[in-house]
């Protein structure tokens, strides 16, 4: 498969709406930590949904190698670090500098 | 100012115990996200890029210190120390966790504040002029017709599901500080020759996706009647205003497709079926009010002198005072656009500054305004410069008062899930280019510059002198390029002047935009929107793309 279209899960914490990732196991605050999902990916989406605890779970693009996944999007990109305006709230595994 | 009565009170505390239950409900899944959505947009919360957010009402833009300490303290608590003031006189604040929410809503609820109507389908929290009850010009304090406003929609069951999103906005001088033609309802207090006061009354205003500029539906309505006229133009909207496309259910596209006199025809119907059943306040109602809103006690005897000898107080004077309607006292306009700034934003320490200077200099009341800034509207002049030194200290006294680094900017891409591209770091860019040289600012003069991450146009971008939109192209950040716009009372509307930019072209579109102006305008005092309207956009395109 190549880099480009490479997946990761996101979604966003019910309690604190944070930003999350998974890692494979469990949700992580890192991109960092980030799996690359196959074609298990809709099915976990449909699950997260319907346990209702994970808002918004979407399966988004990215490139890059696992530990250094860039979203394609810079949207995402600005989801994954903090926002661009502001280094003192980045999130610290990924820059600001890639937005 | 107005204070809650126990009814004020009672209502925000049901409306709170309300919210509170059903974000527990939430918690406990015991209601979906689906479910629970329309609930918290309803109380203000939003989820967006990085966190919840939440958007707390400031009625007609009014605060008292003791409300902004809280508000303060919530940035401090529940937040990441800052808030952001919005075009539309509120604040918002970005990281908002949602199992904190419940102790939150109490600690608003403290200083008679709430985060209700700030989101949906329904009246939003109603705007006014940030120099009311000082404006020399006004003929009337207009809050506390802005305050029945506010009372009557409250959870007007009528109005809570509407075809969309309803904003109004009242002012009470000639002079537009609120933007009222474009708003769903803009309301200007008048006096008539026999001293009586009256509304003229815009409707169908709007900027987003379809920009419009309000009509008249009514030259005078008496001002004891025009909350049930309010009610006749929301009972038609709500009527006939379409639900079947969200693009087309604001009221401007009913007034469009009806055309004014039909239009007008249909609220008129309505209103002389709606009058006589008493729905206007009594004049009791009226006088208490009123009687909350009644000026300050000025001291007569205030000096009217003011040493400017220092240079950089004088320049903040000539740029952030305005004239007040009492000798002695004058108008202190806060600028949140300091240097690297972000539009609209203020810390929890600076936040507590202005509150104590208010408590201390300025009958404890601050205003927020359309264009993100704050006021102290009631300053002795003989005060003015222990509240300069003050602000300046707190880094809150920059001398930009409308001029081309007094930018407003929605959050944009930053943190905002709605938009398209970032609206923070280009006004930032292009305030980065004159920030350094206030004489060259003021050299270009009154500049209103209006950035918007998305075409609902939070950032007034079809009201900026200077409007930017930011677009998603193919994926990439892009930005319009707009002219000619204003929200003041010669209300216009601006104009997309030629192919888009990228980040980079935008900022560097406005400087040659803006040194063409220098070149081309007839007097050195000749603004930038004159010299557009004067000269039409052909040169300016030249300069930009020739």
């Amino acid at each position: 498969m190549p880099s480009s279209l490479t997946r990761v899960l996101t979604g966003n914490r019910l309690e604190t709406g944070d930003v999350l990732w998974w890692n494979g196991s469990d949700w992580s605050p890192h991109i960092a930590d980030a799996v690359a999902i196959g074609d298990e990916g809709e099915a976990l989406v449909a699950r997260l949904v319907a346990e209702e605890r994970i808002n918004d779970p979407a399966l988004i693009d990215v490139t890059g190698e696992p530990g250094a996944f860039v979203p394609t999007t810079t949207r995402e990109r600005v989801r994954a670090s903090g926002p661009s305006v502001r280094a003192d709230l980045a999130r610290g595994s990924l820059s600001t500098e890639v937005i | 100012m107005y204070r809650y009565d126990q009814y004020d009170q009672a209502i925000v505390d049901a409306r709170v115990a309300e919210f509170k239950d059903q974000v527990a409900r939430r918690l406990r899944n015991e209601i979906t996200e689906d479910q629970f959505k329309p609930l918290r947009l309803m109380n203000g919360l939003y989820l967006q890029l990085h966190a919840y957010m939440l958007r707390v009402a400031i009625p007609y833009g009014t605060l008292s210190g003791t409300q902004m300490r809280m508000l303060a303290h919530i940035a401090r608590k529940y937040d990441r120390d800052y808030g952001h003031f919005t075009t539309r006189q509120n604040i918002q604040y970005n990281w908002i966790k949602l199992e904190q929410f419940a102790d939150l809503l109490d600690d608003l609820s403290k200083v008679e504040m709430h985060a209700f109507q700030t989101s949906g389908n329904c009246i939003r929290n109603i705007s006014s002029d940030q120099f009311a009850g000082a404006a020399a010009d006004e003929v009337a304090d207009p809050r506390p017709y802005a305050e029945l406003l506010r009372q009557w929609s409250t959870l007007h069951p009528e109005f809570s599901f509407l075809p969309r999103k309803f904003k109004i906005a009242v002012i009470a001088s000639d002079t537009d500080r609120a933007a009222i033609q474009l708003h769903d309802i803009g309301l200007q207090l008048r006096k008539n020759d026999a001293g009586e006061l009256g509304f003229r009354v815009y409707v169908g205003g709007g900027m987003g996706r379809t920009p419009i500029i309000g009509q008249v539906v009514r030259d005078w309505i008496p001002v004891g009647q025009f909350l049930s006229y309010s009610e006749a133009i929301l009972r038609v909207y709500n009527r006939y205003g379409r639900r079947d496309n969200i693009y087309k259910a604001r009221i401007k596209i009913l007034v469009t497709e009806l055309g004014i006199e039909e239009f007008t025809a249909q609220v008129e119907a309505e209103w002389a079926l709606l009058e006589p059943l008493g729905l206007d306040a009594p004049q009791a109602e009226y006088d208490r009010i009123i009687a909350q809103f009644a000026p300050p006690e000025f001291d007569p005897a205030a000096s009217d002198e003011l040493d400017l000898s220092d240079p950089d107080f004088r320049l903040w004077v000539e740029q952030n005072v305005h004239a007040h309607k009492q000798p002695g006292y004058a108008i202190a306009t806060i600028s949140l656009k300091p240097r690297a700034g972000i539009p609209g934003d203020a810390s929890s320490a600076q936040m507590d500054v202005i509150a104590d200077l208010a408590t201390r200099y300025a009958q404890d009341e601050i205003r927020v305004t359309h264009s993100q800034n704050l006021v102290l509207a009631h300053v002795r002049k003989s005060d003015l410069y222990a509240v300069w030194q003050a602000l300046e200290a707190a880094e809150l006294a920059t001398p930009n008062l409308d001029l081309v680094t007094d930018i407003i900017a929605c959050p944009g891409m930053d943190y905002c899930t709605l938009a398209n591209a970032r609206s923070i770091p280009i006004a930032q860019k292009i305030a980065a280019k004159f920030e350094n040289d206030i004489a060259e600012q003021r050299d270009i003069g009154e500049l209103k510059i209006k950035v918007s991450g998305c075409i609902n146009g939070c950032g007034h971008h079809h009201a900026g002198h200077i409007g930017i939109l930011g677009v998603d192209k193919k994926g990439e950040e892009a930005y319009q390029l707009l002219l000619g716009g204003s929200g003041a009372e010669d209300a216009s509307l601006a104009k997309i002047l030629g192919p888009g930019f990228d980040e980079n072209g935008i900022v560097a579109a406005v400087d040659k935009l803006i040194a063409f102006y220098r070149t081309a305008r007839a007097a050195p005092d000749e603004r930038f929107l004159d010299t557009y309207r004067r000269l039409g956009p052909a040169p300016f395109k030249e300069a930009v793309y020739g």
